[in-house]
């Protein structure tokens, strides 16, 4: 399966970039899941929020996000953070 | 001195390697933000306030980026020198200028003259963070918004805030080691250009947007202007280091010279002091040779 060019970048410096399964965020409008091949989308992340990437491997990244928004091209998906921080497997459940 | 000015030198040095690795890490936020920006104003009516062109310009806002400590050399001196020749043209093109100031040295040098400071801020300028520039950029756009329904002869209009119609920013661009200019940029409002997109580039994409395009923009804009700011903060700190350090790099070698220079003097008094110390003995031994055979 084709596979998401994923950017997470805040202002102060890019915090992750890779390959992933699927982007799961929240925006302002509900939660939404990002998977290769989704249509453009530009939208507001809710605040505070979460930001789930799934890699291939199953392992699953969460982010605590501040002020992002979510861009989402036909060549992956960019978040844009203002400030945004890993959350521990075991805190986000 | 020299090993002040040395350890001061080498501070420089490594503060510009943190700004400059400060610079090249908020590229990529910058360059995104643009981006989105760019599909977002092609897919949306553009008439937000940030956006247009206020009709008459009445007041105009002008922040200046200087430094909280001097031994910089030229660097702030530089920086009010184009900020005052900003304000000279705005002056004479029937503009109020209002004044915002970052770094004690340009807050010093305005409160000197007597010069009024519509707001200012101290205590970053080596080391900025996005928070000071979102601090900033907050001040910016409430006084660029509520300048919209300013009337004429300085009544505040409905919401009776003073604003501002247009906003500059002067801060040094880091050009190199060696050089760094000041420069002068509007911030708002901006201009919205209208690229012909070539056929490579093909059309874009037509997106989805959540919220709606006008409630996205309102959200990106404001944050678009406190990445310019941060970006502006961050060069001008990147420049701020290269000029002390050079400056710093100026001092060290004058003190070493000098140094140099005094040992050498030193030596040659001292020097001097012992050949005539020796010819006073072998006047004096003489002098007693010659009594001595007399006798």
């Amino acid at each position: 399966m084709a596979q998401l060019q994923v950017e997470l970048v805040a202002v102060e410096e890019k915090i992750w970039t890779g390959e992933a399964e699927m982007v799961v965020a929240r925006t302002t409008e509900g939660e939404l899941g990002v998977l290769p091949g989704h249509a453009p989308l530009l939208g507001q992340l809710a605040e505070p929020g979460q930001v789930r990437i799934k890699l291939a491997d199953g392992e699953q990244l969460t982010y605590e996000v501040n002020g992002g928004f979510l861009s989402v091209t036909s060549s992956g998906v960019t978040v844009l953070a203002e400030t945004a921080s890993p959350v521990t497997e075991s805190a986000s459940h | 001195m020299k090993k002040i000015t040395k350890a001061m030198e080498l501070v420089a040095t490594s503060r510009l390697a943190k700004a400059q690795g400060r610079v090249a890490a908020s590229l990529p936020y910058a360059q995104a933000i643009t981006g989105v920006l760019t599909a977002l104003a092609s897919n949306a009516a553009i008439d937000h306030p940030l956006l247009t062109a206020r009709p008459k310009v009445r007041r105009a806002g002008v922040v200046v980026v200087t430094s909280d400590r001097g031994l910089a050399g030229g660097y702030t001196s530089n920086a009010i020198k184009a900020a005052e020749s900003l304000v000279a043209r705005l002056k004479d093109d029937g503009k109020e200028p209002v004044l915002y100031v970052i770094g004690r040295k340009g807050v010093g040098f305005y409160r000197f003259r007597q010069r009024k400071v519509e707001a200012s801020w101290t205590g970053f300028s080596e080391q900025p963070t996005f928070a000071d520039a979102k601090q900033v950029g907050e001040t910016l756009i409430k006084a660029f918004v509520s300048g919209a329904d300013d009337l004429e002869g300085g009544d505040p209009g409905i919401d009776g805030v003073l604003g501002v119609d247009e906003l500059h920013i002067v801060y040094t661009e880091f050009k190199s080691l060696m050089s760094q200019t000041p420069v002068a940029r509007i911030l708002g409002p901006m201009e919205v250009e209208d690229r012909p997109r070539s056929e490579a580039q093909g059309l874009l994409p037509a997106y989805e947007f959540e919220p709606e395009a006008d409630a996205l923009l309102d959200a990106l804009l404001p944050k678009y202007i406190n990445t310019r700011i941060y970006a502006a903060l961050l060069e001008s700190a990147a420049s701020e280091s290269a000029a002390r350090r050079r400056a710093m790099k100026s001092a060290t070698d004058n003190a070493e010279e000098m140094i140099e220079n005094y040992t050498r003097e030193m030596n040659s008094a001292r020097q001097a002091g012992i050949t005539q110390e020796i010819s006073e003995i072998v006047g004096g031994a003489n002098a007693l040779a010659a009594s001595g055979s007399e006798v």
